[in-house]
């Protein structure tokens, strides 16, 4: 791109230049940034029982010393005292790690095998791994329910071939459990994907030359193959450790009373409990935690693109 | 580490834990027991109480055009957007705007629901069915950016600067040449961003209204009372079409790619 023609440069003076920057600019700018400063505001107002259900918080320029004035932090003093939201909060951070964690044990050697299977074979294998994406999050969910609840088709199978006595039933519907089985079954695909990317842009002679030198293939999977991965690896537990952190699908359907999340912690304060400030507060609160691994996440898309 | 054997191993286990769970559930659509663990031989009978339940099939037709207008929309601005990203490498608060497009791709669902829901609310906006609209435009819009984008940085420019050489106008430029060389990506970008619509919940579910209940809304709210075959036939026929679409589109490119890989083989028998 270094040598641009010269009719090119005129385009960088076109007005139709300006338009194509300025229209996707100005949506995102009004349908995605604004409505974070409005979820800021918000979560500083009080609850109120009207619609919208808070107190309005800024009328005008002239109200701006009664704005200034209204502002408390009194949501957020009342997510500190109560320790639902902390436990949640904290959860919610375990449960995305674990996941995460579990989704790299189970993705790494998938993504692997992909990249080392005959090069013919490559494109069918990355096509059935993104098929399952295509089709609905919730129907996914849905159809773990009648595979793990106590009268399901896990406890049949397991009845049928002998492991668990006919009167025995599995335990794992609406536990912990159940949300990591519905977690790793949902983001797998998202795992395999950036994983397999960089494994398959991985120089062969590399591993040629460390096998030739003497080196055991596992020594030479720890010193070559796996830092090289390493920007995928990286993609990957970001593009699913941010979503799952604030999931709300997931934990609602197959968790149990006592899966605390904070997606469902929000949830279940605005749609349950009608309180939208504090749901705005929980939000904010949320996204503050998720600032570092989403910054991580864009330099990332940055370097690949 | 370097075992065939292993390697097919991990992947028949793999796919089978992807996979299992979808074909368990299509199979008991047909089932006419209505317990899930008893298989009360073939029938299709939940197929017809689905059809007759017209709440449901509202909520099909909703989704269907909600679709379909969030992903047109989403595709023209997601087109634009990744125009900006790969062509002007400089324009005041790039930053920002690369940024608002990467984020929506990973933001959890419920910050981005309610914040929307909160925009609509402060500028006095009835939330139902436009509101989820542009709800769904905002976030599949960033997709297809990053989809497009992909295409754009591997595309030969060569073509568009002879065009521009030879005194073409760059909006005409834009539709005869860049257009129909980045179509595939557009079109793949369409499809994503309407299954990524159809599939939503957690963003209609704040921003709906009174008579724009979606399908998901709709499953949801059905599957909190239990697993029902009924769930299951739905289910099943939109995995049928989802599978029809994603083969169509995949023959397509193919066909696609086939016929330029032919073109390039005989422009480059032209030249020598």
């Amino acid at each position: 791109m270094a040598n641009v023609s010269e009719p090119l440069k005129s385009l960088h003076t076109n007005p139709a230049r300006w338009l194509v920057v300025a229209v996707p600019y100005l949506w995102l700018l009004l349908f995605f940034a604004a409505p974070f400063l409005i979820i800021f505001k918000i979560s500083l107002s009080d609850t109120a029982i009207a619609m919208p259900p808070y107190t309005p918080l800024f009328q005008g320029f002239g109200a701006l010393g009664d704005f200034v004035s209204n502002l408390d932090f009194e949501n957020y003093l009342f997510l500190t005292d109560d320790p639902l939201y902390i436990n949640a909060y904290l959860s919610s951070l375990r449960i995305a790690v674990i996941s995460t964690f579990l989704l790299l044990l189970i993705g790494y050697p998938m993504a692997l095998a992909m990249a080392r299977a005959p090069t013919s074979l490559r494109p069918t294998l990355v096509m059935l791994v993104i098929l399952p994406f295509w089709t609905s999050f919730l129907i996914r969910v849905y159809a773990w329910i009648g595979i793990l609840k106590p009268d399901g088709l896990l406890t049949l199978f397991l009845q049928t071939i002998g492991i668990m006595g006919p009167d025995d039933q599995v335990q794992i519907f609406r536990t912990d459990y159940a949300v990591f089985i519905g977690i790793v079954y949902s983001y797998l695909p998202f795992m395999v994907l950036p994983l397999y990317s960089a494994l398959e842009k991985m120089d062969n002679t590399l591993l040629e030359a460390a096998s030739d030198l003497g080196c055991p293939p596992w020594k030479a999977f720890w010193k070559i193959t796996f830092p090289l991965s390493l920007p995928g690896v990286i993609a990957g537990s970001m593009i699913c450790f941010i979503p799952i952190t604030g999931e709300f699908v997931i934990p609602d359907l197959l968790g149990g009373a006592d899966t605390l999340m904070i997606g469902k912690t929000l949830w279940t304060e605005f749609f349950g409990n009608r309180d939208w400030p504090l749901a705005s507060a929980v939000a904010v609160i949320l996204l503050l935690a998720l600032v570092i691994p989403i910054v991580i996440f864009q330099n990332q898309q940055k370097k690949v693109a | 580490m370097k075992s065939p054997k292993f390697d097919a191993t991990i992947l028949t286990l793999g796919f089978a834990f992807l996979y299992i769970p979808i074909v368990i559930l299509v199979v008991y659509s047909f089932n006419a027991s209505r317990l899930v663990t008893v298989w009360g031989g073939f029938s299709l009978q939940w197929y017809r109480t689905m059809w007759s339940n017209a709440g449901l099939m509202d909520a099909a037709w909703v989704t269907a055009r909600v679709g379909v207008i969030s992903a047109t929309t989403g595709t023209v601005l997601g087109t634009l957007a990744a125009l900006s990203l790969v062509r002007f490498q400089k324009f005041p608060g790039r930053m920002l705007f690369s940024g608002m497009i990467y984020a929506p791709l990973v933001m959890p669902e419920v910050i981005t629901g309610l914040s929307m829901l909160l925009l609509f609310v402060a500028m006095g906006i009835d939330r139902g069915f436009w509101t989820v609209i542009i709800a769904h435009t905002t976030f599949t819009m960033c997709y297809v950016a990053i989809v497009v984008q992909s295409r754009l940085l591997t595309f030969d420019r060569s073509l568009e600067e002879a065009a521009l050489d030879l005194g073409c106008p760059p909006v005409k430029t834009f539709f005869k040449i860049t257009l129909p060389l980045i179509f595939p990506a557009v079109i793949a970008g369409w499809m994503l961003a309407f299954t990524l619509s159809l599939d939503d919940l957690v963003i209609a579910s704040f921003n709906t209204g009174p008579g724009a209940t979606t399908l998901p809304i709709k499953i949801y709210s059905q599957v909190r009372l239990g697993v029902t075959p009924e769930i299951n036939a739905i289910c099943t026929i939109l995995i049928g079409l989802v599978t029809i679409g994603v083969i169509i589109a995949s023959i397509g490119t193919k066909r696609a790619e086939i016929r330029r890989i032919r073109d390039e083989h005989v422009a480059a028998r032209g030249t020598t």
